[in-house]
């Protein structure tokens, strides 16, 4: 037994940032691809792209789909797939309907049935797929016809709407402005550069801790590029979106979960333990964990998320329609794996989930302004999935 | 002069930041038994991955002679083709299809693309007594036990036309007597004029059969003994394996054992598949604090799945019995709950329950104890990194940084990943299935030195192994498992190998 095992030759400063390249260059890989796009579209569009009223519809057009892939990262990350997530959407936004138009139910209360529904919703399905080990691709595509055809009942086939004001102002609201400008939104741009400030800070932060401990392995130049970069296009974004009405308040409702489940996939025991089971089931409950606990977790999150992003779609239309939320499951499940998740499970994160949903977001607006039908836009999707999941395995052969 | 079958010339093959092979060279002659030795990571299963195409030509450099001629092999096919046929150190199973369609996967017995059964099951059974299974043509894979599939795949080579058979480790998960009809059969399969290259942690069963040995050191090929004028010293080889002599294969202690700690009482497991089926009758066994127990046994004798039920349950159905920690019943009713009372179970299936194969060395360290890397759920990734750091130094992991994936390294290394997995989970009872599995005799020691430490700690080390050299070197008292039921006892004044298949054999005859 040589005493000096793990020491490796020396390797160059160049191998190093090759090497770290090649073992993160799906990250990397995605983040550049989304800007490459827009700027595709920002310059195929003449601009109109970046303009701050269609940036503003970008995001609105987006958010429920980013909120549904935050959730069903977990659920691919955990093993499983959910189909239903977009009937289950379409589902709570005619209950909501339901509550507040026809029955008067305060906002508040509604709001809360309505992502308690969701919940209890997501539990059922869970039960089946952690507890009698039905596969969730057969749980949830039942579920998948269930609430679409509950949801038809529930609205009798009608669209039933408008809602009550304030509920409208969870997607169509904006930050009030405390300083009145008269073209810009102060409050807004400030509140972007503050965030953009206060995470550059704590990935600075982060960093010299992990130096200090030397478990730092990404090179400097790329770390700098990396955050300056994202803090330039953050502060970029808001000072665009203070141009029209400032930030609309679904995306602080956004924004703030993306943070929250990025810390809980990444830092909390929660997280790790669903990575864990993604990755070899058994292991993990020899290792003390109770899987099928966890698995009903997860699908109990969907079901809240999706019951969420139901509501935000139904304000955003301010009707609830029987055709709510078709399709979104696709959207959803296709931003997780464009964004890296593995459909085996134990791969994947909450970041990839996010740019991916916005490079099929940009794609739809930006496919949209010039004009491109919707038969074209999904073949274009799809081939744009394919691709990004190809170029994956690709590189994991290499 | 015997003819040269097999050339390797200066053979180079790197991995991002791991250099595995350094200018290796190797020569095999026809008709001989080559074997193979070297430390976990050496390089040994990387050369046979070169070897058989598994790493495509052009992913290495240097240049392989069979048969006298340059081969380039694109991938595996183009090996088999050629009559070089390679079993790897994962079994390559399918778990859910029976022993005949194993064999035959991909060289199916068929007419005109119509399965002739009653041909494959025919040249199945042939096979299966050639290499000494008594099982049905019919049985499926997961319900035969580790070694069983080791000699399947073993037919399975077989029902090629081979020449250069490959044995990557193929002894490792079998007790020995199976391992000795497994090198009777490579010693007649020599006689048929196949040629074999053997890797093996055993130097024991190399002596018996090679005829020269290759030590592969930190990849590169040390040098390659013949043994046609008599055997080669194990003492040389190992010398020659990790670059220094080794005085002792088994650490010394002095037992200091306390009272009795861990029991088990009237012990009974039935199959979970099969209800009806009672596989664990009732038995009892006590570890005193500071004392290293030994469950001995054959293959199939029950001993994985006793130390599974015990282990929260994990395996089996219909459960009953008492496990008492201190004198006091506990519930080990999840693996939670046991982990919770102090108890570990290292398995002896690291791939499929040990490791999430995916994740890096030091997410798999700290898994089944995360709590103590972090504060109110929030992982701490400094403290985590740093466990897994000692870890890594404690048990000499070779990796490239605790951030590898364990996929990657090699299978001792592995071993020792899970081993600290549950160290770290600090245990007071240490339950071990087949713990040096696939390790070298230098990690061995330190594996060793590790378990003698905890005993001396006043820990409790239950250690089930088929290696019966390391229960007599290893324990205070061996307990003898056979059918399910405690055969024998000894203490280890008394053991020895003849006592226990002994104990083993009259079992048997009852
Ligand atoms: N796919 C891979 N990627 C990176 N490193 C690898 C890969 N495969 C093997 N290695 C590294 O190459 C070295 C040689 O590994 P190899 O599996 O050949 O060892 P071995 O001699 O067979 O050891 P063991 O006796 O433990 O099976 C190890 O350091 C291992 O970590
Ligand atoms: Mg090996």
């Amino acid at each position: 037994m040589s005493n000096e095992t793990a020491v490796l030759p020396p390797v160059a400063e160049k191998k190093k940032y090759t090497g770290f390249l090649r073992k993160n260059i799906r990250e990397y890989a995605m983040f550049l691809s989304l800007i490459v796009i827009m700027v595709f579209f920002q310059i195929k569009t003449d601009g109109t792209l970046m303009m701050p009223l269609n940036l503003t519809n970008l995001i609105l057009q987006n958010s429920y789909i980013v909120i549904m892939a935050l959730a069903m990262l977990l659920v691919i990350v955990a093993g499983h797939i959910d189909l239903s997530v977009g009937s289950v959407a379409g589902f709570i936004g005619a209950l909501a309907a339901v509550l507040m138009v026809q029955h008067n139910v305060p906002v508040v209360v509604a709001t809360v049935i309505c992502l308690v529904a969701g919940a209890i919703i997501g539990a059922a399905q869970g039960y089946f797929v952690a507890y009698t080990k039905i596969p969730s691709f057969i749980v949830t595509l039942a579920g998948m016809l269930v609430f679409k055809g509950l949801t038809l009942a529930l609205l009798d086939g009608q669209s039933i709407g408008p809602f009550p004001e304030i509920f409208q102002k969870l997607s169509s609201g904006f930050i009030p402005d405390v300083f009145n400008h008269e073209t810009l939104r102060l409050t807004s741009l400030l509140i972007g550069f503050i965030v953009a400030l206060v995470l550059f800070s704590m990935s600075v932060r982060q960093r010299l801790a992990h130096t200090r401990q030397e478990m730092e392995e990404e090179p400097a130049a790329f770390f700098w590029l990396k955050n300056v970069l994202f803090a330039g296009i953050m502060v970029y974004f808001s000072f665009k979106l203070s141009e029209y009405k400032g930030l609309p308040n679904v995306l602080i409702i956004m924004s703030l979960l993306i943070v929250l489940y990025n810390f809980v996939t990444n830092r909390t025991t929660v997280g790790r333990r669903i990575y864990a089971l993604g990755g070899n089931e058994k292991a993990t409950r020899l290792s003390g964990i109770n899987t099928s606990r966890l698995t009903f977790y997860t699908f109990i999150n969907m079901g809240v998320l999706a019951a969420l992003a139901g509501l935000v779609f139904a304000a955003r239309l301010n009707t609830a329609t029987p055709k709510a939320g078709l399709g979104f499951e696709l959207d959803v499940i296709a931003a997780c794996f464009i964004g890296g998740a593995s459909a085996s499970g134990g791969v994947g994160k909450v970041m990839g989930a996010v740019i991916g949903a916005f490079i099929m977001g940009v794609m739809n607006n930006g496919m949209s302004i010039l004009g491109i039908g919707i038969d074209y836009q999904q073949v274009i999707k799809g081939l744009v999935l394919l691709a990004a999941v190809w170029v994956d395995v690709y590189y994991k052969n290499k | 002069m015997v003819e040269t079958i097999l050339e390797m010339r200066d053979i180079t093959k790197t991995f991002p930041g791991v250099v595995a092979l350094n200018h290796v060279n190797l020569s095999v002659k026809a008709g001989e038994i080559h074997a193979i030795v070297g430390e976990n990571g050496a390089g040994k299963s990387t050369l046979m991955k070169v070897l058989s195409g598994v790493y495509p030509h052009d992913s290495y450099t240097g240049e392989i002679v069979f048969n006298g001629q340059v081969q380039a092999f694109g991938d595996i096919a183009d090996s088999e083709h050629l009559g070089i046929i390679i079993i790897h150190q994962e079994l390559a199973l399918v778990p859910q299809l029976s022993i005949a369609e194993n064999i035959f996967l991909g060289n199916e017995q068929s007419n005109n693309g119509v399965i002739d059964w009653a041909a494959t099951h025919a040249k199945t059974k042939q096979l299966l007594k050639k290499v000494g299974l008594k099982e049905s043509p019919s049985t499926l894979i997961t319900d035969i036990g580790v070694g069983k599939q080791q000699l399947v795949e073993i037919a399975k080579a077989l029902s090629k036309e081979v020449k250069l058979l490959i044995l990557d480790e193929p002894t490792a998960s079998l007790n020995e007597t199976d391992s000795d009809a497994l090198l009777e059969l490579l010693l007649e399969l020599q006689r048929e004029g196949i040629t074999s290259i053997l890797i093996s942690h055993k130097l024991n069963e190399i002596s018996k059969v090679a005829d020269s040995i290759t030590v592969i050191r930190d990849g590169a090929a040390i040098e390659t003994m013949d043994c046609s004028d008599g055997p080669i010293p194990e003492d040389r080889v190992i010398q020659r394996m990790v670059g220094r002599e080794m005085s002792d294969r088994y650490p010394r202690r002095t037992p200091n054992i306390g009272e009795t700690v861990f029991e088990v009482k009237n012990w009974q497991v039935y199959h979970p598949v099969h209800p009806d089926r009672l596989l664990i009758k009732g038995i009892d066994l006590n570890v005193r604090k500071g004392e290293i127990v030994g469950i001995a046994g054959l293959m199939g004798a029950g001993r994985t799945e006793l130390a599974m039920s015990v282990f929260g349950k994990a395996y089996g159905k219909h459960i009953s019995g008492e496990v008492r920690l201190h004198g006091e019943a506990v519930d080990v009713g999840t693996v939670r709950k046991a982990i919770r009372h102090g108890i570990a179970y290292v398995t002896e299936d690291r791939k499929a329950l040990g490791l999430i194969l995916h994740d890096d060395i030091k997410r798999n360290i700290s898994l089944p104890n995360l709590g103590r890397v972090s504060k109110s759920s929030v992982i701490d990734e400094g403290q985590e990194f740093s466990v897994a750091k000692d870890f890594r130094e404690k048990l000499k992991i070779r990796c490239s940084s605790v951030r590898q994936q364990v996929m990657n390294l090699s299978g001792g290394n592995q071993q020792k990943v899970v081993l600290s997995k549950w160290l770290f989970s600090q245990p007071e009872v240490l339950i071990l299935d087949e713990p040096t599995r696939g390790v070298d005799v230098g990690a061995k020691y330190e594996i060793y030195t590790i378990i003698s430490q905890l005993a001396s700690e006043g820990k409790c080390v239950l250690m089930i192994s088929s290696e019966m050299p390391e229960l007599l070197g290893m324990c205070d008292r061996i307990y003898v498992m056979n059918e399910g039921s405690m055969v024998g006892e000894f203490s280890a004044a008394e053991a020895s190998q003849e006592n226990i298949m002994g104990a083993i054999v009259r079992a048997g005859s009852h």
